[in-house]
């Protein structure tokens, strides 16, 4: 049975692409020269770094990113690597706090010397090293966070992967004024670019009068709830709350507002809606105010009919194949992390994350070098296999990754997402996957193909 | 002055000359001036730190460079707390004020760079000097509380005129070019080591002068220090804006560091742990502030390099750096309430007591160090020396 396993497995990696194939075979008789190496990389391994936020106010939900990367790097080593070379993946705390993200970063640059700084989390913090990394022309890659900062000439080794915030403010801005015409619409949203990008978005859409309030909190200073904002709202009238929110702040948001009768209709930046990691928050939260088991209960069904966006397939969808072959991989190289977490937003985003940077390492050649990777992302970005919806859209102008998302409503009716912590809202899609970009493009439904997991992937699973 | 001490300086009745023999480097003598004194200290130093700055990899560089930065905040909050007797939860809110002034500064004006640090310091001590006014009113938890204020406050301060502080982003800040050759951690290092022992031997002047005997006048008490005649207000108004100058200075510094300066820096565990540091290292100590400011950089690196070590998961190691501060926070109370630089000098004290003991045993006869008594021993010690406390 183990041994059906293994070769299955083998397989599945051969399915990623035919080169990685070639090059692994190919080590045993051409081994890297040792010399002209790039930092972090050796004839058998590469190191690459990231800070996220472990602990901190941040931390609840996006501590399950790096360890889902992990994951998937496991999996890659386990399988002899991209070229004969395994993946180290040091990931650190920083707690949200961009004067650590610089400490740290240095320290990943400067003593682990890192081949490239991958998946690291927040605008703040990652906004604070992008000068520091691009002097020192290290790979900022996969920034989680969908400022429209990483798409910017003065730092070409600066790459966004999640769709931009304005992206998102733009489709679920246009989906309000065809649904909502006419309802008073509130803003509530972080304090930094990733409040001030779906907004901008947002405005791009909405008729200036129907917007009655606008409203921010400050995420590094966020420990209670945003009452006074919640207030301010409900005086405004607002009937729609559009909101760009760490979970977290979700969660602060609909408590209070709820604590005092105010039910307009969320609709929720991608981030802030995971609904399996903001349903377990809602009802902590009401635990720890004393609330009875009822109320507790009551707590995580204050997200129906909430309406957010999606650009990978909802984990609750479990006969897609992607969430098959994500929960499966998570699985198997990250037992603890998904008996803890299972597959939610967060966990998909990882593995979907470190997929990505797998195939623009494969793409990079035996031969890896930063300028190398980084011209092979924009080269050959566009083609990379991931569970996005629509296909990224890197190039040598554009830093941005995944430029669509379908408007999903989070309902009852939906089949759940179970994870070990429970059974949350799943969701069901509202309109056709949508496209747009971060400029005056208008929305458009998207008519190319939507991808699957190569065949070989699947049959694993 | 102890016995022992006065030993060394005897001097033969018969010969007019030392009953300890000359030492080898003959008449060189410390200079006893305190200026002299602390600029010869510093000179010292700087030559050291020097070698080490070259001899360190960049990385370590920064590092050392935090631990000037945060050097300075807590010497400052140490005149404050230790010398002065007034508790401060706000100096990180004073460092965000001086990090603020100079990323501006940087973004709308081209001025010298240290015209930018002294506008820092200016600004924070300004602000400091408004806190102090009315926290003369205050004492122990009332001011603590009043300060901690101060901390939250400021921060949505930035956040509500973003436009102008940039919000949660922040403003960029920029180092002076490094002059040829030398790479930008170990010149960011020098400049913030040079304010680090600038700031050091300002601070021991002062706690030399005038001032520093009414500081601690003021913390020993009150009452007594207004009938010397120690005006207390103003005493305490001076020490609360000296104080956040220097956090002024360090929140200079640590933008620089970072090379941004957003309100994600200065959250309110920043002065707790500043505070927490202070207490640790020797409440009242200058020199002793090096230990608090080198545990405050360095506990997180070695926790995290433990944790590594032991298979530590991600969350445990994140929490380690403030379990492995508190123990010590504990052990250190319970071994030396008075810091780690308090027990140094106990200890320190102890042996070269022990040692000189014996040796002057040797050179002289006992009874010669008590008879005839010296007038030295009677001498009570008004020149305090804060280098050495």
């Amino acid at each position: 049975m183990k041994e059906k396993n293994q070769s299955s497995r083998r397989r599945w990696v051969a399915g990623i692409s035919a080169g990685t194939m070639v090059g692994t075979l190919g080590i045993g008789v051409m081994a890297p020269a040792a010399s002209a190496q790039a930092p972090g990389v050796t004839a058998t391994s590469i190191t690459i770094g990231a800070t996220v936020p472990l602990t901190g106010p941040a931390a609840p939900g996006y501590d399950e990113i790096a360890p889902a990367m992990d994951a998937v790097f496991n999996w890659v080593n386990d399988h002899g690597g991209v070229y004969g070379r395994k993946i180290k993946y040091i990931y650190l705390d920083d707690q949200y706090n961009p004067a650590e993200t610089a400490t740290l970063t240095r320290k990943l640059v400067l003593q682990d010397d890192i081949f490239a700084d991958v998946g690291s989390l927040g605008t703040p913090t990652q906004a604070a090293v992008q000068a520091f990394l691009n002097s020192e022309q290290v790979p900022q890659l996969f920034i989680e966070s969908g400022c429209n900062c990483w798409s910017n000439p003065k730092y070409p080794d600066s790459f966004g992967w999640q769709p931009p915030y304005t992206v998102e403010g733009k489709i679920l801005g246009a989906y309000i004024a065809s649904h909502f015409g006419g309802e008073k619409v509130g803003y509530l949203t972080q304090d930094d670019e990733f409040g001030q990008d779906f907004v901008k978005g947002l405005n791009m859409e909405l008729a200036k009068p129907t917007v009655v309030s606008q409203q921010t909190y400050d995420a590094a200073t966020l420990s209670g709830p945003l009452s006074n904002q919640v207030a301010a709202l409900k005086a405004a009238g607002a009937q729609v709350v559009a909101m760009a929110t760490i979970p977290a702040a979700t969660a602060l948001t609909m408590l209070p507002a709820a604590s005092i009768g105010y039910f307009p209709q969320y609709v929720i930046s991608n981030v802030g809606a995971d609904s399996p990691t903001v349903g377990p928050l809602l009802e902590a939260y009401t635990k720890a105010s004393h609330g009875t088991a009822t109320q507790v209960k009551a707590a995580a069904a204050l997200l129906n009919g909430v309406i957010t966006d999606a650009y990978e397939p909802p984990e609750s969808q479990v006969s897609n194949p992607w969430v098959k072959v994500e929960t499966k991989l998570l699985k198997d190289y990250a037992p603890a992390l998904y008996a803890k977490t299972g597959l939610d937003g967060n966990t998909e985003y990882g593995v979907a994350l470190a997929y990505t940077f797998v195939q623009a390492l494969q793409a990079a050649g035996k031969n890896l070098t930063r300028a190398g990777l980084i011209s092979a992302i924009e080269k050959s970005g566009k083609s990379f296999v991931t569970p996005g919806f629509v296909p990224l859209s890197y190039s040598s102008t554009v830093h941005y990754g995944f430029q669509g998302a379908e408007v999903v409503k989070l309902t009852t009716t939906a089949p759940p997402s179970v994870t070990p912590t429970g059974s949350w809202l799943g969701g069901v899609n509202l309109t056709r996957v949508e496209v747009t970009n971060v400029g005056s493009g208008p929305v458009t439904t998207y008519t190319g193909d939507i991808a699957l997991p190569p065949s070989s992937l699947v049959s694993t699973s | 002055m102890a016995p022992a001490d006065v030993a060394r300086y005897q001097v033969s009745p018969e010969t007019g000359k030392p009953l300890r023999p000359r030492p080898w480097w003959g008449r060189a003598r410390f200079p006893r001036q305190p200026l002299a004194r602390h600029l010869v200290l510093a000179l010292l130093g700087a030559v050291v730190l020097y070698f080490v700055t070259s001899a360190l990899s960049p990385y370590n560089n920064v590092l050392v460079g935090e631990i000037a930065l945060y050097l300075i905040a807590l010497a400052g909050l140490s005149l404050l707390t230790g010398t002065t007797g007034q508790i401060s939860l706000g100096q990180g809110a004073f460092m965000a004020v001086g990090a603020y002034t100079v990323a501006l500064l940087m973004t709308h004006t081209h001025m010298n760079f240290v015209l930018e640090l002294l506008a820092a310091i200016g600004a924070a001590a300004t602000l400091g000097l408004l806190v102090g006014i009315s926290a003369t009113r205050l004492k122990g938890p009332y001011l603590a509380g009043a300060t901690l204020l101060l901390a939250l406050a400021l921060p949505p301060i930035a956040d509500k005129w973003s436009t102008t502080f940039g919000g949660d982003q922040g403003l960029t800040t920029i180092v002076p070019t490094a002059p040829g050759g030398i790479n930008p951690e170990e010149w960011l290092a020098w400049i913030e080591l040079a304010g680090a022992l600038i700031t050091l031997v300002l601070l021991a002047n002062l706690l030399t002068s005038r001032f520093g005997r009414s500081f601690r006048a003021v913390r020993d008490n009150e009452v007594a220090a207004s009938l010397s005649g120690v005006h207390v207000a103003r005493t305490k108004v001076t020490a609360f804006a000296v104080s956040a100058g220097c956090a002024g200075l360090a929140g200079a510094f640590l933008g620089l560091s970072t090379g941004v300066v957003s309100t994600g820096e200065f959250p309110l565990t920043l002065s707790i742990e500043l505070l927490a540091a202070m207490v640790l290292a020797g409440a009242g100590s200058l020199f002793g502030m090096w230990w608090g400011a080198i545990l405050l950089v360095y506990v997180p690196q070695w926790s995290t390099s433990v944790s590594g070590d032991f298979g530590l998961g991600a969350g445990t190691s994140a929490y380690l750096a403030t379990i492995i501060f508190g123990v010590v926070l504990i052990v250190v109370m319970i071994a030396a309430p008075s810091g780690i630089q308090g027990g140094l000098r106990w200890l320190w004290e102890h042996v070269s007591k022990q040692w000189s003991i014996s040796r002057d045993e040797r050179a002289a006869p006992r009874h010669a160090t008590h008879f005839p008594p010296s007038a030295a021993d009677h001498q009570p010690n008004l020149v305090h020396d804060p280098l050495n406390e």
